[in-house]
């Protein structure tokens, strides 16, 4: 995403992703007895380098796989995690389902929709952060309320975590690092003793 | 009491996502000792022996699905299904997080035994860190000969294919899955044919989940009257059984099945939290219907649950305390299966719908006394009526607590306050 922005900037046509990663492509598409299998990690990797996944991705994706336009869209319109339209740069997913509901979620969501000043389904200004709600449960019930940040965990999120995440993403910290360093209980606390809320 | 753990061995002690910690406990022991020593019809036979029920909800025994499929020279796919979704459910994510070699050689024994032509993980889209934890480990497991061509020098290849799913629940339905493996929309197909005779590509399929796989090399290495010696008779083995909602500690505890609910809560997962009190609890996932404080002592295995008028389905335990509104719960899971529903079948589509409007206008007081009866006829009209099974389970929660819980219905539409003890505030869609 960077790498394209600063050739536009430049006046440069910008290479597209297909082009750049044309072997990562070629070896997606070798792991599976028939090419078509690869059509949701061709979107996987649309969405990694575009940060959404746009009609033109779809274009490539049909015509590389041998498949129609509106076979492509019908496969990527089904899955909630494809963003159709362009989202922030981290997208903010608070889990929804029973057990975050009931542990904090709802107040997490609407502390988080002060915070970043947008309601939920809205990206802040700036096109640092989308802010979601998923009614699917994200699998880290014992770690409630929990959410995700571009499928990276967070566990336990108080307000003042929400906040500290917040801030230090603005500030550049690396969202991998971010996650395992303060995302997540070490795996014996988290698993076997949880401290209770 | 102290249960040995199996499959959850090591896990917050060593890390394990390195291959030479997971050989230092006896890993790819099992692989070995297949590979030298045993027929692919040993491997399977000793599986079926163990009576190693699924552990994704079914229940059905492994060895007797690797036993259906058909022996006609088609190439055979081993599927593992690893979109763990369903509600209070977070077992699998530690197993792939934590001990991803353990799901390798389980895969690998089980494409052994049912001489599978290629493996898939189906891994559920939101786990990130899972997929680079198992990209890591099956690149390990190949450069230690586990996994690629000619294994431990045998004649035996496999190759294990980590698919991504990108956020839908229904992907967890085994033909759903199959659906979005193949590149398309998550839509289950209609069973018969099942899997085993037209599955991945039209052939033959073998689908599993995470936990039941993983309990196969342990089955290989120690047999399977080690495996039958733990749990109960017709339930043998562990089961790792992720407890959440209002106890002191929740969390993956792996347990022998058949252990109680009330040795669950009140000793591994440290009892109710201080001020609250057990009001119902769900042990099987989002479908399962509630289990009361009268069950307490109801063994947690798969026949005795069902007898109790419930489902161990996943063995996500979610205890909800006093201050949980029934009402309002139901909505919750009446959202989640509206917004997952694949919208092939009219009853589900529409059904699932219908319960959240109704759901909804209850929770904000403006329920119809005709309502209740309403939702106690979605059991004739969504069950049965669909292809796969999620309408069915849709409801079996809502049923249960218009059941055990009707004045809180009742008290809904009349316009009172709602009687949880702590009532908080209403959800809008």
């Amino acid at each position: 995403m960077a790498a394209q922005d600063a050739a536009r900037a430049n006046g440069a046509p910008a290479q597209p992703w297909w082009e750049r990663r044309a072997a990562d492509i070629d070896q997606l598409i070798a792991r599976y007895p028939k090419a078509r299998s690869a059509l949701m990690g061709l979107l996987w990797m649309a969405q990694e380098e575009r940060g959404w996944v746009a009609p033109e991705d779809m274009d490539f994706i049909a015509q590389r796989l041998g498949l129609s336009r509106a076979y492509v869209e019908s496969t990527c319109s089904f899955y909630s995690l494809y963003h159709r339209e362009p989202v922030g740069r981290y997208v903010i997913v608070v889990c929804g389902n029973v057990m975050c509901g009931l542990r904090g979620g709802e107040s997490l969501v609407r502390h988080l929709e002060e915070r970043l000043g947008v309601k939920v389904g809205e990206t802040t200004p700036d096109g640092l952060f989308t802010l979601l709600v998923t009614g699917e449960c994200v699998a880290a019930c014992d770690g409630a309320p929990a959410l995700q940040i571009n499928e990276e965990y967070f566990h336990k999120v108080t307000p003042e975590r929400a906040d500290q995440i917040v801030q230090a993403l603005r500030e550049g910290a690396d969202l991998v690092e971010l996650s395992e360093r303060i995302g997540l209980t070490a795996p014996g606390a988290v698993w076997e003793a949880g401290e209770s809320a | 009491m102290k249960y040995e753990k199996v499959l959850t061995k090591g896990i917050g002690e060593v890390d394990l996502t390195r291959i030479e910690n997971y050989e230092a406990q006896g890993g790819y022991q099992a692989l070995r000792k297949a590979l030298k020593s045993m027929t692919p019809a040993e491997v399977h036979e000793e599986v079926k022996k163990a009576n190693l029920r699924g552990r994704g909800g079914a229940g059905f025994p492994a060895g007797v699905k690797w036993g259906f499929l058909p022996d006609d020279g088609r190439p055979r796919y081993l599927c593992c299904n690893a979109d763990e979704s369903e509600p209070g459910t977070f077992n699998n994510r530690m197993l792939i997080e934590f001990n991803p070699h353990l799901l390798i050689e389980g895969i690998l024994l089980a494409a052994y035994a049912v001489r599978a032509a290629r493996s898939f993980i189906y891994l559920r889209g939101e786990f990130r860190k899972g997929y680079r934890v198992l990209m890591d480990a099956i690149e390990q497991a190949r450069a230690k000969g586990y996994l690629g061509d000619k294994i431990l020098g045998t004649d035996f290849s496999q190759e294990i294919v980590v698919h991504r799913g990108a956020g839908a629940y229904i992907c967890g339905e085994e033909t759903g899955l199959l659906s979005s493996l193949e590149g398309g929309r998550g839509e289950p197909r209609i069973k018969p044919p099942f899997p085993a005779v037209a599955g991945l590509y039209g052939m033959p399929t073998v689908v599993n989940n995470v936990e039941t796989l993983c309990n196969v090399p342990f089955i290989v290495d120690r047999g399977a009257d080690w495996f039958l010696s733990i749990g109960t008779e017709k339930s043998p083995g562990t089961k790792i059984f992720s407890v959440s909602g209002f106890v002191r500690r929740p969390g993956n505890y792996e347990l022998p099945l058949g252990i109680t609910l009330r040795e669950l809560i009140e000793d591994v997962a440290g009892g109710m939290l201080p001020g609250s009190e057990l009001k119902a609890v769900q042990p099987g996932g989002a479908s399962s219907p509630v289990l009361l404080p009268e069950h307490l002592d109801l063994p947690l295995d798969f026949d005795s649950v069902q007898q109790a008028g419930s489902i161990l389905g996943t063995a996500g335990v979610m205890v909800f305390d006093q201050s949980v509104c029934m009402v309002r719960t139901a909505l919750y899971y009446a959202d989640f299966f509206s917004h997952e529903s694949c919208g092939q079948c009219t009853p589900c589509r529409e059904g699932t719908a219908w319960t959240a409007r109704i759901l909804r206008r209850l929770e904000h007081g403006q329920g119809r006394p005709e309502d209740i009866e309403v939702l106690k006829s979605l059991r004739t009209t969504m069950s049965g009526t669909t292809i796969c099974l999620l309408s069915d389970f849709s409801i079996t929660f809502l049923q249960s607590v218009l059941k055990h819980f009707a004045h809180e219905f009742e008290a809904h539409i009349q316009g009172r306050a709602c009687l949880a003890e702590r009532p908080r505030e209403v959800r809008s869609a």
